[in-house]
């Protein structure tokens, strides 16, 4: 009786699997016939020189080369590549500062609430795909802004404080990047809707005794903001980071891509665009593992 | 008599019993809540503004753009530019072809991502973790890695050599929307790991309970996903549905490689200035230099009219958009 049961069991278990495995199938499916082969072939022909004939395409094995033309030949990729990770870098944490801070204040209760959550919001529909590039290279809003920073040089506020800064000598690289992220604000704003909405959702799952708790035993806001709500929602950190620095790898305005496709279109050089795409792609993916797995470290989960 | 001593009690008396406890507290507030306004107000119409820029500019007419005088409320009040952008743009084609792919490819993608994340969320199989590895792989790939030998591949399309047995020749499927509908169907469109990542989370958090209770009273493993668990995730499915199109309304990238004939909104709005210059030359008949204040003028038309559809949904849908990521990302 006892193994006839144990057995049904490992029939429904297979069932199940079956079944999930039914489930996942279109993903399968999908991935092997439109993701793999591509993915490899690409691979490999970053391995090539592809030469493209009238309506056939051959490939020729060249080893390390397309690698070693990305980095020692070509004029821009290597700077191109070190700007666009450590803006990437500065970006992306400029972004979840921001978004960690402007969620605090959303979630405080006052008159609109609602409303400026929707503004912040707005940026996830507004500028996606076609529209960034759009924004980005607008001649007529670069040309206003050229106006507006040559008419009121001195009078910016930054410029100022930059100043002030400069002459009492407190560390200016490190200034520098500050400062350009904040004259930036605009692009940080943009690209951290759905951060916000994420930590957002975090916060309200705090429970609200805690900070009574907190408040009874002397802490004050401050101290309760590190206390209490930035362990709570640190795992989000690391969801927020994933997704900042993957969402900042793909944006259309980003450099290193417009240098692939205009190697790839343009040149019509297959091989080392593919190179420079994999040196990337390697690149971005290991800095992602490495500093999820630091974030995931400093983690803390209440249950 | 008590309920009037206390309304007689003001607030200066009661401040003074707490000690000055209560003025400091109404102060902070206050402070507080002025530095709020402040800092939104200033956030919001940071990320407003340029809306609100383009709409001020599609109403102006050319002389306006030149007026120095001018600089936010047009003297000339025309709405022009918006019959010029429509006919640059083809703007009736362009929006129904949007507006059919937009929604047959979301939700194909939505309905196939569902099943997926269901599939992941619920069933336990063997290398389970590893699809779903290949899951995030495909979020983190960027498309370019993948787009020329995709190109190549549906240019030569064919399924293990049977059309070219039939015609001789492989099929040729650039310029149409099958290989599209054809990636849609496995998941790989636009953004859909990102789809399949929510909705797994999604099924994930709910209880485990109300699908074996539909086990044990004899309902079948398909049955149940489509009677108990879809109307359950219904918040989810809206969301991503809404994100999908959104984000296929706006896309360029998938847009340019496959639907290279169809004209699509956000094809036509980016090619929109070139399209500009050759529109007045037909019109007048010679070349003539289109100035950029004014090239840019109409981009900033066009950009209203591509994004007009999307905020309107976001004005009716605004709640959906929201709910269910807010619900996706807290476990991880």
């Amino acid at each position: 009786m006892e193994k006839k049961k144990k057995k049904r069991l490992v029939g429904l278990e297979k069932r199940k699997a079956r079944a999930g495995y039914l489930f996942i199938l279109p993903f399968i499916l999908g991935f092997l016939l439109f993701m793999l082969r591509p993915f490899l072939q690409s691979l490999y022909m970053s391995f090539t020189t592809v030469e493209l004939g009238a309506g056939i395409f051959n490939l020729h094995w060249c080893g390390y080369n397309n690698y070693i033309y990305a980095f020692r030949v070509d004029p821009e990729y290597v700077r191109l590549l070190t700007e666009e990770l450590l803006r990437m870098v500065v970006y992306s944490f400029a972004i979840i500062v921001f978004s960690f801070f402007v969620s605090l204040v959303l979630n405080q209760k006052f008159q609109g609430r609602a409303l400026v959550r929707a503004v912040f919001f707005l940026p996830v529909i507004l500028s996606s795909g076609v529209m960034l590039g759009l924004e980005s290279n607008n001649q007529l809003i670069a040309q206003l802004q050229q106006t507006v920073e040559t008419t009121t040089s001195g009078i910016s506020i930054t410029a100022g404080l930059q100043t002030i800064l400069r002459t009492t000598g407190v560390g200016t690289r490190a200034f520098e990047k500050v400062f350009e992220v904040i004259n930036n604000i605009y692009d940080v704003a943009m690209a951290s809707g759905i951060q916000i909405i994420i930590f957002l959702s975090g916060l309200q799952t705090i429970p609200a005794s805690m900070y009574e708790a907190a408040q009874i035993e002397g802490c004050t806001a401050w101290e309760s903001l590190w206390k209490v709500t930035f362990p709570m929602i640190s795992s989000l950190f690391l969801v927020n980071w994933v997704y900042t620095v993957v969402d900042f790898c793909m944006r259309s305005d980003n450099q290193v891509i417009d240098k692939i496709s205009t190697t790839m279109v343009a040149k019509q050089d297959y091989g080392t665009a593919s190179a420079m795409t994999w040196v990337y792609f390697v690149v971005v993916i290991a800095f992602v593992g490495i500093t999820s797995l630091g974030i995931s470290k400093g983690v803390y989960y209440s249950d | 008599m008590i309920n009037v001593d206390i309304q007689k009690d003001t607030f200066w008396d009661r401040n003074r019993k707490s000690g000055g406890y209560l003025l400091r507290k109404k102060a902070t507030a206050i402070a507080v809540s002025i530095c709020r306004f402040i800092l939104l107000f200033g956030l919001c119409f940071l990320i407003l503004q340029p809306i609100l820029n383009k709409i001020s500019v599609s109403l102006m007419t050319e002389e306006d753009l030149f007026d120095p005088v001018v600089i936010s409320i047009p003297l000339h009040f025309t709405l022009k530019n918006y019959e010029i952008a429509a006919d640059v743009m083809t703007y009736k084609t362009s929006f129904i072809n949007s507006l059919v792919i937009s929604l047959t490819t979301s939700i194909i993608q939505i309905a196939m991502c569902t099943l997926v994340g269901y599939g992941f969320a619920r069933f336990r199989f063997p290398l389970k973790k590893l699809w779903f590895a290949f899951v995030m792989l495909i979020i983190v790939i960027p498309p370019q890695v993948i787009s020329t030998s995709l190109f190549l591949r549906f240019r030569f399309f064919d399924i293990f050599g049977i059309f070219k047995l039939i015609r001789g020749e492989p099929l040729n499927l650039r310029g149409s929307i099958i290989p599209y509908y054809m990636m849609c169907f496995g998941c790989m469109g636009l953004k859909d790991g990102l789809y399949i990542y929510m909705i797994r989370q999604f099924f994930r958090n709910i209880p485990m309970d109300m699908e074996e209770a539909a086990y044990v009273d004899g309902c079948g493993m398909f049955k149940t996903f489509v009677k108990i668990m879809l109307p359950e995730a219904t918040p989810i499915i809206t969301s991503c549905f809404l994100f999908s199109f959104v984000w296929q309304w706006t896309d360029g990238f998938y847009a340019s490689m496959f639907l290279g004939g169809k004209r699509l909104v956000s094809t036509s709005i980016s090619t929109v200035v070139d399209s500009l210059g050759v529109y007045i030359q037909r019109l007048t008949g010679e070349k003539v230099a289109v100035s950029i204040a004014y090239s840019n003028c109409i981009l900033s038309t066009g950009t209203l009219m591509v994004v007009g559809p999307l905020i309107v949904l976001y004005l009716f849908a605004q709640r959906k958009f929201v709910e269910s990521i807010a619900s996706s990302g807290i476990k991880m």
